[in-house]
């Protein structure tokens, strides 16, 4: 039986880049900053109240994984912004937007009222959007 | 305060009116105050005069955006910053002292009210952690993830 998401992606460009966005700018917990050899780390983090889903900050570089070209093209489309890494929530979007916003973070969408709530986009340092959703504005029962 | 202004305050919060930006932004700077400056002796007052408010109006705004007092706040701040510390090996004094703490005993009581454990012991455990880790990395590292980038031991 499955019973829940503990550790998902985020690649990124550059790991120190993206633990300054993750670590300082959106408040996320650093938990693991583990050297994997030169130039690599296993470093994840944790939205604030959420320390069961850890997010690897997972670097886009030429491996097993990513040959040369698959890396190449990967790059292409995270700085394009074609990845979206899901919602995030918070507590009262208003505040949280001009707090990211006078922290620097770079927003695609101000909060907007949709039909399933108030919404926020905008991007991390490497061009991955999020969107930024208020607690209990999220709920099917609603929209029906 | 009367009723009335309550109410008021209220509708000023949740009606999306153009000036409920600039209300959010004090609140914003209030709560920057508080992560810039959580290692000085800062207290409410000082916050609220950092945001322009009176003192009862903006607890109750802050509390509204943040679901925290801004003394309940700068507290967790000086706690969270204080387990960084202690993970990088400083001492229990040391990270009592630099998160603006002017008492052990008062650091050591409130630390473990929030956590669960004493500093020294937290940092004990951390510390332990650290080691075996530094010891053996990939046994803390999912291994589809050590696979892929080729960092399994042959």
């Amino acid at each position: 039986m499955i019973t829940k998401m503990t550790v998902t992606n985020i690649h990124v460009l550059d790991q120190d880049s993206a633990y300054d966005f993750y670590v300082n700018k959106l408040g996320f917990k650093l938990i693991d900053d583990i050297a994997m050899g030169p130039d690599t780390r296993w470093l994840t983090v944790s939205p604030p109240e959420q320390p069961d889903l850890q997010l690897v900050l997972f670097p886009v570089k030429v491996s097993k994984m990513f040959p040369q070209e698959t890396a190449d093209m990967l790059i292409t489309l995270i700085k394009q912004g074609v990845f979206g890494c899901g919602v995030l929530t918070c507590t009262d979007i208003f505040a949280t937007y001009e707090e990211l916003k006078a922290k620097g973070v770079e927003f695609l969408k101000p909060p907007t009222k949709e039909f399933y709530g108030t919404e926020a986009l905008f991007k991390d340092d490497s061009g991955n959007y999020f969107s930024l959703q208020s607690i209990n504005n999220f709920s099917h029962e609603d929209n029906i | 305060m009367s009723n009335a202004d309550t109410n008021r305050d209220d509708r000023e919060i949740i009606t999306p009116e153009y000036p409920r930006v600039y209300l959010y932004i004090r609140i914003v700077q209030a709560k920057l105050f508080i992560d810039n400056n959580y290692a000085d002796e800062i207290d409410l007052e000082n916050i609220a005069d950092e945001a322009y408010f009176s003192r009862f109006h903006f607890i109750r705004l802050f509390k509204s955006a943040y679901g925290k007092t801004p003394h309940q706040y700068l507290k967790s701040v000086r706690i969270e910053k204080a387990r960084e510390l202690l993970k990088e090996d400083k001492t229990v004094a040391e990270a009592c002292f630099s998160v603006g703490f002017q008492s052990l005993t008062s650091f050591s009581g409130l630390f473990k009210k929030i956590t669960g454990e004493s500093p020294s012991s937290y940092a004990a455990r951390h510390k332990a952690m650290k080691k075996k880790i530094s010891e053996k990395p990939l046994a803390f590292v999912p291994s589809c993830y050590a696979y892929q980038h080729g960092w399994l031991e042959k």
